[in-house]
């Protein structure tokens, strides 16, 4: 059974993909992904405005009260070494590179368009295979237009592609007024896949504190849906590649999310709850599938249930239940 | 200056700079001011830089001075090149082993910045008195005057023990020079190559202790032989000044420059020469100078190697025209008949024309001078009033310096006179410690020093304080190296940086004539000249001086630099004292910013580069007026009224005008009034709480957690409300514990201590119904609630104390209307430790004793201008001492040997005077219980009853009870310090006194780092933590205090953390104070050192105890008496990872993001450490007690 997937240039074992999560914080679990056969891993993020603050941070303890008391003029020994940048992160990538094979991509978010483009360059230069752009962004100005905004994601698409050679990949949200529109600006501008989507943390509230606590739920199947719409939809009007992310839990979720045109499907919460080996069981669980339905591969799979493969193509734009019933009074 | 390489560095700097080079080992222990030497060779030893011989030198820091020494010793014995460095304390703890190591021959230097013993008094500050003590351990002593003779001398030494044999202590002058920063020419590693030769080493080799080629030293004498064997060296000593002579040429060969071991300078054929070392020679060479251009036969005998004092070169240095001789010592050795180097000389004199060594024929006038204790300043015009005292009616055995008014022996001198050559450009600079004065003065040193052909020197002033500290900073710059180390007097250039100063500090008196001033203000250049105090204007205007104003803080926020203003200063003072030109200063300034800030990232660097572009379109100079407008005068330090010691001497002290306080003005022996924190209105919060009381519950939290005692709680009769200012705020008490009932209740804070902290809000748990992010105490700006909230303080402070006795003591809420009697010290904004000693003071304050290590707590506990331990309306309060570092256990158990015994006394008195007082009451007084408050008060009215019985009966044995009648009374006592006592220096003292069985209280501050040293590794340092000494990260796990008392099964033993669980603060207090017999509490206390944000460090304490880092519990061994375990776990299994809470602190960060690896093995190694101490705690309080029994 050829298992193989093309995405962001390069062939796959597999579609299964680790997506930016902390388990790739650790060597050895990017060893145990590659010995369960996972397809590629996306590494967790390198956040600009995490390296801002901590060098504001870093800043502030080695200077606050120093030089204001004669027997304690510092704190702190002077550090040789201290790697405030992306250094701890693009070390890993180069560590993370030589100690397996299976394709590493590294994901970013950064905070300023120069921060996008410098950040980028220095990971292709520690060797990743493909960089995914995590634009993680939730605009509270409200002078800022829906326009303004959707230019910024397509101008860091733009400076990135024009900064590295490597392929890009956009993560991104389903918040926008049209994303077909959106995801076709971001085809011409030269992505190389579109990760749909990107889940946020969610803040709560806890009652006893009267706190406001961030959280991330674990994504359950049922959070699938909304990507696997918009592959369906995509699937066939945009050159570059789809990846599914979201919800995959099962071998089913992802054949599902193979019919409807993604190139890779990612694992996130199914790996934190069952742990790496699970990959495994995904992989049998699909094989299994497509044994019993008589696909040999997964490219014979892929896309054959997009938006314009289906029967009735407009199924996948019904938006309620209203419409639906329609349907049936037909 | 074209192939030579200039370091722009300080004395400390240079003298580790060598002697790191030229050594193998160095064993280490923190002291200021030769902290830095150490804290240098270790940051060395951790990036690989290696010696001359191509490898790293082993740095080991030890428990203490004395074992730095023992380690020294026994690492010269075999074999390898050893070095140390301290000062005072420090040294005196070496000398049993200096004794040895020079009886033994051994090669060694001692590298020392000269500090001040302590007397009457501690002082960080420099004088000779510490290597004085040491003069008679047959160590050689070799004197620098500069920061370049530091660097030469401490090769010159290297070089000179090894050929000689006798070790030498290098010495010179503790802040003065150790902490003046100065251009200086280094010396090649070539040059330490050819000085200290691989002969020297291979001899020294030779002499090491090795089972290879077996001897034995060290041996027992008797009468027989010890003497003889004593005197065999006496050839040693005697070579040894020619050695060091002969290393001195050779140096100066290698170099170019010149030293004599005793050196003249000055008229050839003077008639009076000054005889001085150290620093100081070089202020009277200065001096010399201009006197000399003035016609005046004058010189100086500059003393570079003491001991062996070499006569004959001595004599030979002197001028054969000679008819006074004036020896300045900067030591005080009372009852001699003179100090110690006046003594040498009169000797030298008296033997050496015997012998007639030298030209001198014509015995000289002798004079003996004392001058600068403790770094008080010695300047030119000292010097020359030095100069003036001699012939017939001469004053001999003076001091120089200061008012004597009680002993008459101080020179007067013209306080005026200044010698600052016109080349020379002087800057002051007025900063706040937390403004970054300090560190952009030191930068723009070493721009001039590295840009420019000039010299340059720094020097800086700190205040006394920890939190809101005024510094001063001492610039000169200038075409030839600068020998002036004293502080500037006359300044070209004086700077403001803090617009607060100019009503509180006469910042003008040091601007010379044409001078300019620079302020820092948020008032624009139109608006200035009306803000300023009569006394500013008047100086301005009669000194024809210049003015500019910047709005510094502005430009520093705009740029995202937030308070620091450091770069946007430095930045104003290129662009106005034209020491290089604009542009060339501008792109200076950006070069060092891009060096100093790179290892900080990009953000910083871009900030500061921010604030150089936006600072000079924001500089303006303004316009002088004619005439003083002002009505406004420069405020008095102390408010009107305060108590005339504190007006009078304090208060002089707060101004800044110490130095002009004559002696009779201080106590003879050291003793100060309690209590004067009170009139030191520091007025440094820029935001105070302000108290919403519909939302407050009355927990009484904030006031336990202040660490300034700031903020207070009183419950009252409503009727003292009357008079109340209309602001006062009060209401109903909803606390149903109180005996009374319809009292009010107030939260007041004291505006102008208050130190803006903010953890008064972290801590408080209730927040406003309809704005959540409010709490019951929300912070606003100090400056507009000022004079409102003064009024209600002092309102709220005439509101008598709640009677103690009807204070419940079993929870924080109502614990905390107990009257602190520790207030307003001078610790960091934030700090741990005060809020432990405040409790202290308020559950036992009226019937305490303190010994207090030396340490922050010894700091803001008892360092001059005032004091913040307190009195209650009674007069009752704690007595505080402080005796040493090392032996404060020890000390404070000679307080309870004094008081148990004089209770003893005063008991035995009773019993024999019953029939006279009558039997009931003796009765009642040796069977009172004193167990709690009720109780004690009891007591305190039999003794008033006892006494006044007294009155009337007239023998001596009454006459002794009325004297030792208070001792019937409970007494505390409260050992207190830090863990660098309590773990490393005191541990051996500590755990002798917890084995006494005594009835003493320990409290352990634990920062787990020396924090008052500037924060070093101590064995309370966790695994993983960068501290200083352990710059790779501390590698061992901290010790466990607690178990080792615990071990003892007769000591209680609680370990708290208030910021956790504060009710069990509280419960281990009382338990410790209550249980008859040693008693330990180990107290997690957040420090500045740790790398957190002050304003919110309970947190951190909470993450600590969640994590299982430190656990809480309590060990009372009375528990055992009623059959139940000692032990009481008050910890829950841990919540979080130790991950979680070593994110959150800087000192375990800065090792993840520098050494990831090592910190990651650390860390885990610290969560197993975790849960196994956790499960054998788990395991100890569950057992029965019977099993303990067994």
């Amino acid at each position: 059974m050829d298992l193989s997937t093309k995405y962001l240039g390069m062939t796959l074992r597999s579609p299964l993909v680790a997506s930016a999560s902390p388990l790739s914080e650790d060597i050895s679990n990017i060893k145990k992904l590659e010995d369960a056969g996972i397809g590629a891993v996306v590494m967790y993020s390198l956040f600009e405005e995490q390296i801002r603050l901590e060098e504001k941070e870093y800043n502030y303890h080695t200077t606050h009260g120093t030089d204001a008391f004669a027997e304690a003029l510092t704190y702190f020994p002077e550090v040789e070494d201290y790697k405030l940048g992306p250094e701890l992160y693009l070390e890993h990538i180069r560590k993370a590179k030589s100690a397996v094979n299976v394709p590493i991509i590294a994901s970013l978010n950064g905070s300023s368009l120069g921060g996008w483009t410098d950040y980028a360059k220095e990971i292709e230069s520690a060797g990743a295979d493909a960089l995914e752009l995590n634009i993680y962004y939730i605009p509270t100005n409200a002078r800022l237009s829906g326009a303004e905004v959707e230019q910024q994601y397509v101008d860091i698409l733009k400076a990135v592609k024009g900064a590295v050679s490597i392929p890009v990949a956009l993560k991104l949200s389903p918040f926008f007024s049209n994303f077909s529109n959106m995801a076709k600006r971001f085809d011409e501008a030269g992505a190389d896949a579109l990760v749909l989507f990107n889940r946020f943390y969610q803040p709560d509230i806890d009652l006893d504190e009267f706190e406001v606590t961030p959280n991330l739920l674990l994504s359950q199947s049922s959070a699938m849906r909304l990507p696997m719409r918009w592959i369906a939809i995509l699937k066939d009007s945009i050159k570059a590649d789809l990846a599914a992310t979201s919800g995959i839990h099962t071998g089913t979720d992802v054949v599902k999310m193979l019919l409807v045109g993604s190139n890779v499907t990612m694992l996130c919460s199914s790996l934190l709850k069952h742990g790496i080996g699970h990959v495994r069981n995904i992989e049998d669980h699909m094989k299994q599938w497509m044994r019993e339905n008589d696909y040999a591969s997964v490219s014979e799979l892929q896309g054959s249930m997009s938006q314009h493969k289906t029967a009735d193509p407009s199924s996948f734009e019904r938006a309620q239940y209203m419409k639906a019933l329609t349907k049936y009074q037909l | 200056m074209k192939g030579k390489k200039y370091l722009t560095i300080d004395g400390n700097e240079a003298a580790a700079y060598v002697a790191y080079r030229v050594n193998e080992v160095c064993a280490i222990y923190p002291i200021t001011p030769s902290s830095n030497m150490a804290e240098w060779a270790d940051e060395w030893a951790a990036k690989g830089i290696k010696n001359i011989w191509g490898n790293i030198p082993s740095i080991a820091e030890m428990q203490s001075e004395g074992g730095a020494a023992g380690a020294v010793h026994g690492s010269l014995q075999a074999g390898a090149l050893t070095t140390t460095f301290t000062a005072s304390q420090g040294l005196l703890l070496k000398i049993p082993n200096m004794f040895k190591i020079a009886g033994e021959l051994t090669s060694t230097v001692f590298n020392i910045s000269a500090r001040s013993l302590a007397t009457h008094a501690l002082s960080i500050f420099g004088d000779h008195s510490d290597v004085m003590a040491a003069r008679s351990t047959g160590f050689a002593m070799l004197a620098s005057a500069s920061v370049q003779e530091v660097m030469d001398f401490s090769l010159i030494a290297q070089a000179s023990t090894l050929e000689s044999r006798i070790p030498f202590l290098h010495f010179f002058d503790g802040f003065r020079t150790s902490h003046e920063v100065a251009k200086i020419e280094v010396v090649p590693e070539s040059v330490m190559k050819v000085m200290v030769s691989d002969d020297l080493v291979r001899a020294h080799r030779r002499r090491a202790l090795t089972p290879d080629n077996p001897v034995i030293r060290g041996t027992a004498q008797n009468p027989d032989v010890f003497f003889q064997n004593r005197e065999t060296q006496n050839h040693f000593y005697d070579k040894c000044p020619e050695i060091v002579q002969k290393n001195m040429d050779m140096f100066a060969e290698l170099t170019g420059r010149q030293y004599k071991l005793y050196e003249y300078y000055g008229a050839e054929d003077a008639d009076r020469v000054i005889v001085i070392m150290a620093s100081a020679a070089q202020t009277v060479k200065e001096t010399v100078d201009h006197l000399k251009s003035n016609g005046e036969k004058v010189g100086v005998l500059m003393v570079r190697l003491y001991r062996p004092f070499a006569i004959q070169r001595f004599m030979e240095a002197i001028p054969a025209s000679t008819k006074s001789l004036i020896v300045l010592d900067r030591t005080k050795e009372p009852g001699a008949t003179g100090d110690p180097m006046y003594l040498d000389v009169v000797n030298a004199i008296n033997e050496g024309m015997d012998q007639e060594f030298g030209t001198l024929r014509n015995k000289p006038q002798i004079l003996a001078g004392r001058y600068g204790l403790s770094s008080k300043e010695f300047t030119p015009a000292m010097v020359s009033a030095v100069y003036n005292n001699h012939g017939r009616g001469a004053k001999n055995h003076f001091v120089i310096g200061i008012n004597d008014d009680v002993s008459h022996t101080s020179l007067d001198f013209d306080a005026n006179m200044s010698i600052e050559p016109n080349n020379v450009v002087r800057a002051m600079f007025y900063g706040l410690g937390s403004d970054g004065t300090v560190g952009a003065n030191k930068n723009s040193i070493k721009i001039i020093g590295e840009n420019t052909d000039n010299y340059a020197q720094g020097y800086f002033v700190y205040d006394s304080k920890k939190s809101g500290s005024i510094t001063t900073s001492h610039l000169r710059f200038g075409p030839n190296p600068i020998q002036s180390p004293y502080l500037i007097t006359k300044a070209n250039l004086v700077a403001c940086h803090q617009s607060v100063f100019l009503d509180t500090i006469d910042m003008l008196k040091n601007l010379t004539e044409g001078g300019t001033f620079l302020v820092n203000t948020p008032y624009s250049k139109d608006e200035i000249w009306a803000t300023l105090p009569k006394e500013v204007q008047s100086q301005l205007i009669n000194k024809k001086a210049r003015l500019y104003v910047i709005d510094a803080q502005s430009v520093a926020e705009n740029s995202g630099m937030g308070r620091r203003i450091n770069t946007v200063m430095q930045v104003c003072f290129f662009a106005i004292s034209g020491v290089l030109p604009r542009d060339k200063a501008i792109e200076a300034i950006k070069d060092s910013i891009k060096k100093t800030y790179g290892k900080k990232g990009e953000v910083i660097v871009q900030m500061n580069l921010q604030a150089v572009d936006n600072t000079l379109e924001n500089l303006y100079e303004v316009n002088i007026a004619e005439q003083v407008t002002s009505n406004t005068q420069i405020k008095a330090p102390v408010p009107a009224g305060s108590p005339d010691f504190v007006e009078k001497v304090l208060g002089e002290i707060i101004a800044g005008r110490g130095d002009d306080l004559p002696v009779s003005a201080f106590p003879v022996d050291g003793t100060f009034p309690t209590g004067t924190a009170q009139y030191e209105k520091r007025n440094i919060a820029l935001t105070i709480p302000t108290w919403d009381f519909d939302t407050c519950t009355q927990c009484g939290k904030c006031a336990m957690v202040c660490p300034h005692a700031t903020i207070r709680i009183k419950a009252y009769e409503p009727e003292l409300l009357a008079g109340a200012p209309e602001t006062f705020k009060s209401v109903e008490v909803r606390n149903k514990e109180y005996a009374e009932e319809g009292l009010k209740y107030t939260i007041q804070v004291a505006p102008e201590d208050c130190t803006g902290c903010g953890v008064c809000v972290e801590v408080c748990p209730a927040k406003q119904k309809t704005d959540k992010s409010k709490k019951a105490l929300v912070m606003e700006p100090q400056l507009p609630l000022r004079n409102q909230e003064a009024k209600n303080w002092d309102f709220f402070l005439s509101i008598p104390e709640m009677d103690r006795n009807k204070i419940p003591l079993n929870s924080i809420r109502t614990q905390q209307l107990q009257q602190p009697l520790f207030e307003f010290s001078g610790a960091c904004s934030g700090c741990g430790e005060t809020p432990y000693i405040k409790m202290l003071t308020q559950l036992f304050g009226d019937r305490m004793l303190i010994a207090n290590a030396t340490g922050c707590s010894s700091i803001y506990g008892g360092n001059l201008p005032t004091t913040p331990y307190n009195k209650n309306s009674e007069g009752r309060g704690p007595a505080w001492s402080n005796s040493l570092f090392e032996d404060n256990a020890e000390f404070g158990l000679g307080y309870r040997l004094a008081i148990d015994k004089q209770t003893e006394n005063a008991r035995q008195l009773v019993k024999e005077l019953a029939s006279e007082i009558g039997d009931k009451l003796a009765d009642d007084l040796l069977s009172a219980d004193q167990s709690d408050e009720a109780g004690i008060f009891e007591q305190r009215v039999r003794i008033k009853d006892l006494k006044a019985k007294l009155e009337n009966i007239d023998s001596p044995e009454a006459k002794r009870l009325m004297q030792e009648a208070d001792y019937l009374a409970k007494k505390s006592v409260w050992i207190v310090g830090g863990d660098g006592w309590a773990y490393d220096i005191g541990f051996g003292g500590l755990d002798h006194v917890l084995a006494s069985g005594k009835n003493v209280n320990v409290l352990v501050m634990d920062t787990e780092v020396y924090s008052n040293t500037g924060g070093q590794t101590s064995k309370a340092t966790p695994i993983g933590a960068i501290a200083k000494f352990s710059a790779s990260g501390k590698a061992i796990k901290k010790k466990d205090l607690g178990m080792i008392a615990m071990a003892y099964e007769s000591v209680y033993v609680a370990v708290v953390a208030f910021g956790s669980k504060d009710e069990q603060t509280l419960k281990a207090f009382l338990e410790a104070e209550a249980f008859d017999g040693p008693s330990i509490i180990i107290a997690y206390s957040h420090c500045i050192a740790h790398g957190i944000d002050m304003s919110n460090p309970l947190q951190n304490q909470k993450a600590a105890v969640d994590s299982g880092q430190w656990i809480l519990y309590r060990y009372n061994p009375d528990n055992v008496k009623e059959g139940l375990n000692p032990l009481t776990l008050d910890s829950r299994p841990r919540k979080v990872k130790v991950e979680e809470y070593m994110g959150m602190e800087n000192r375990f960060k800065m090792l993840m993001k520098s050494k990831p690896a090592l910190a990651k093995q650390y860390m885990e190694q610290a969560q197993l450490d975790v849960e196994s101490r956790f499960k054998h705690f788990q395991y100890l309080a569950a057992r029965g007690a019977e099993k303990i029994e067994e």
